[in-house]
C-alpha cells in the first residue's frame, strides 16, 4: 500500500517538493482566497478533491488517451470535476460559494492540476496517482492556511470569523492592519514563508 | 487500434464529451432544488438587510422573512394595487422585468417590531462589469428612505464592490424622494457636484465612477415608476407628510 515510492508521492509535496513554495504554482489563487481562513479551507479541500480524482481518472485512462489530444482530455476531466464541486458548494454552502465566486471556476486553470496530470498521472498507476494528488493538494492547502492565518489575524483580528484580539487592545489604540486584507500583503506573506522554508531546507537554496 | 489515427481521436473525443455532458446534466438536475432554495434565501437576506433586520442564523432566514414581510403587492404605474397574491412580488424575476412599458412593479409590505409599516421596492441595473441589484425600503410616508441594500455580480473588489458595504448603503437612510410634493428621487454624485433637479444626493464611491453612476441610473430607472404609488402613500398617511412638505417649502423659498 505505502511503498517507499508511494510515500514519496504523498509526503514530498508537503515540504521538499511543495507546489506553491518550491514549484511556485497556483500562486494566483493562493493570493485571492486567503483573506480569511474559511474560504481558504474550502478552496484547499476543493483543490484536494479535484486533484486527487482527476489524477485517478487520467491515470486510469492513460493508456487509451491519444497523445495528440491529451491536454484536451485532461482539461475536460478537470473542468467536469470543478463544475461538480461548484454545484455542490452552491447547494450546500452558498455563502462560501459566493465568497469564492470565480476562484472555484479558476481551479481549472490552476497550474498545479495540469502540472500533476502531465508529469505524474500520465505515467503512473491509479493508486500512486491518487496519493500524489492528495499530497500536492495538501501541500497547497497548508500554504493557504498559513497565509490565511496571518492575514485574518492581523487584518481583521479574527480567526475563522471569531474575534481573537480582545477589545481592550483596541481600546488601547491597537488597529487592524487593513493592508493585510489586500493582495500585496498575501504575496509578501508567501514570500516570507518561502524565505523561512528555504532557510530550513538548505538543499533548496540556489546560488 | 492505432491510438493516433484520426478516427480513434474523433471517436474518443465524441464519447468523452457525451459522457461528461450527461453526467453534468444529471448532477445539475439533482442539485437544482437545493440551489434554488439557497438563492431564494439569499434574496430574502438582502431584502431584510434593506430593512436593517438580520436573521438570528442562516437556518431561520425564511421564518424571519415571513414574520416581517406581511404582504406582497404588484402595483401599476398609476399606483393601484393589481395583485396581492402570496409571494407575487418576491417571485418577480427582475432580470426579465426591464422593459418600462410592460414592467411589473413589485412591492413588499413589511411590518416592523414597533408596528410601523415599510415598503420595499426592488431594483435592477447595470454596473461596470455586470448586473447590480438592490432593495430600497421606504417609510409609510412614501417619501423617506428607511434603508437600502445593494448587491452585484462581479464589480471590482475594493472599488465598485463597495456598493455592497454597509457604509455606502447607510448613506441612503433618511434621504427624501420628494421635494415640495414633487418626485425627485435620489442621485449618486461625486463630491462637489450638485444635482440639477434638486434631488437629494449621495456621495459616489471614489475609484468606482461607473458603478456609482450605475447605482444612480438604477435608482432613477426603478424608483420613478413608483411615483404614483408613493404619492398615494403620502395621501394615506395623513398630516405628517403635509407638515414635511410645508417645512421644505419654507426652506426653499429664497432662490426665486
Amino acid at each position: 500500500m505505502l511503498s517507499k515510492k508511494n510515500k514519496e508521492a504523498l509526503f514530498n509535496p508537503l515540504s521538499k517538493d511543495n507546489p506553491v513554495l518550491v514549484q511556485i504554482l497556483g500562486i494566483c489563487s493562493a493570493l485571492a482566497v486567503t483573506a480569511s481562513l474559511e474560504p481558504a479551507i474550502v478552496m484547499g479541500i476543493s483543490v484536494i478533491c479535484v486533484l486527487a480524482f482527476s489524477n485517478v481518472i487520467i491515470s486510469l485512462l492513460r493508456k487509451t488517451i491519444p497523445t495528440n489530444i491529451r491536454i484536451i482530455v485532461q482539461l475536460v476531466v478537470v473542468a467536469a470535476l470543478v463544475i461538480i464541486v461548484q454545484q455542490i458548494l452552491i447547494a450546500y454552502n452558498y455563502d462560501v460559494s459566493k465568497q469564492l465566486s470565480v476562484f472555484i471556476g479558476l481551479i481549472i486553470t490552476n497550474c498545479i492540476l495540469m502540472g500533476r496530470l502531465e508529469a505524474f498521472a500520465m505515467h503512473n498507476r491509479p493508486w500512486p496517482s491518487f496519493l500524489d494528488g492528495i499530497g500536492n493538494g495538501l501541500g497547497y492547502t497548508i500554504v493557504l492556511l498559513i497565509v490565511a492565518f496571518f492575514r485574518e489575524l492581523l487584518g481583521s483580528g479574527k480567526l475563522f470569523g471569531y474575534q481573537v484580539v480582545p477589545q481592550w487592545c483596541y481600546d488601547h489604540g491597537y488597529e487592524n492592519n487593513g493592508l493585510m486584507i489586500l493582495a500585496p500583503m498575501a504575496l509578501i506573506t508567501v514570500g516570507c514563508i518561502i524565505w523561512v522554508h528555504r532557510a530550513h531546507n538548505k538543499e533548496l537554496q540556489e546560488d | 487500434m492505432n491510438k493516433n489515427s484520426n478516427t480513434y481521436q474523433i471517436l474518443y473525443a465524441a464519447v468523452m464529451v457525451l459522457l461528461v455532458g450527461s453526467l453534468l446534466a444529471l448532477i445539475y438536475m439533482a442539485l437544482k432544488p437545493k440551489q434554488n432554495e439557497n438563492i431564494a434565501n439569499d434574496t430574502r437576506k438582502q431584502i431584510l438587510s434593506a430593512l436593517h433586520i438580520a436573521a438570528p442564523d442562516d437556518s431561520q432566514v425564511k421564518e424571519t422573512y415571513e414574520k416581517y414581510i406581511i404582504q406582497d403587492l404588484l402595483v401599476d404605474p398609476e399606483g393601484n394595487v393589481v395583485d396581492s397574491a402570496q409571494n407575487v412580488a418576491f417571485n418577480v424575476d427582475m432580470k426579465k422585468n426591464v422593459k418600462l412599458d410592460e414592467r411589473q412593479l413589485p412591492v413588499m409590505k413589511c411590518k416592523m417590531d414597533d408596528g410601523s409599516i415599510k415598503y420595499v421596492l426592488p431594483m435592477y441595473g447595470a454596473g461596470l462589469w455586470g448586473p447590480i441589484w438592490g432593495y430600497v425600503a421606504v417609510n409609510d410616508d412614501g417619501n423617506t428612505i428607511y434603508g437600502a441594500n445593494f448587491s452585484h455580480e462581479g464589480e471590482t473588489p475594493g472599488l465598485g464592490a463597495r456598493i455592497a458595504d454597509k457604509d455606502f448603503q447607510d448613506l441612503f437612510v433618511d434621504k427624501h424622494l420628494f421635494l415640495n410634493g414633487e418626485y425627485k428621487g435620489v442621485v449618486v454624485l461625486k463630491k462637489g457636484q450638485k444635482s440639477v433637479t434638486g434631488a437629494e444626493q449621495i456621495d459616489a464611491l471614489t475609484g468606482a465612477t461607473i458603478t456609482s453612476l450605475g447605482v444612480s441610473a438604477m435608482l432613477e430607472d426603478c424608483l420613478a415608476p413608483y411615483k404614483s404609488f408613493l404619492m398615494k402613500l403620502q395621501g394615506n398617511s395623513g398630516a405628517q407628510p403635509a407638515a414635511d412638505a410645508a417645512e421644505t417649502e419654507i426652506n426653499d423659498n429664497q432662490p426665486e
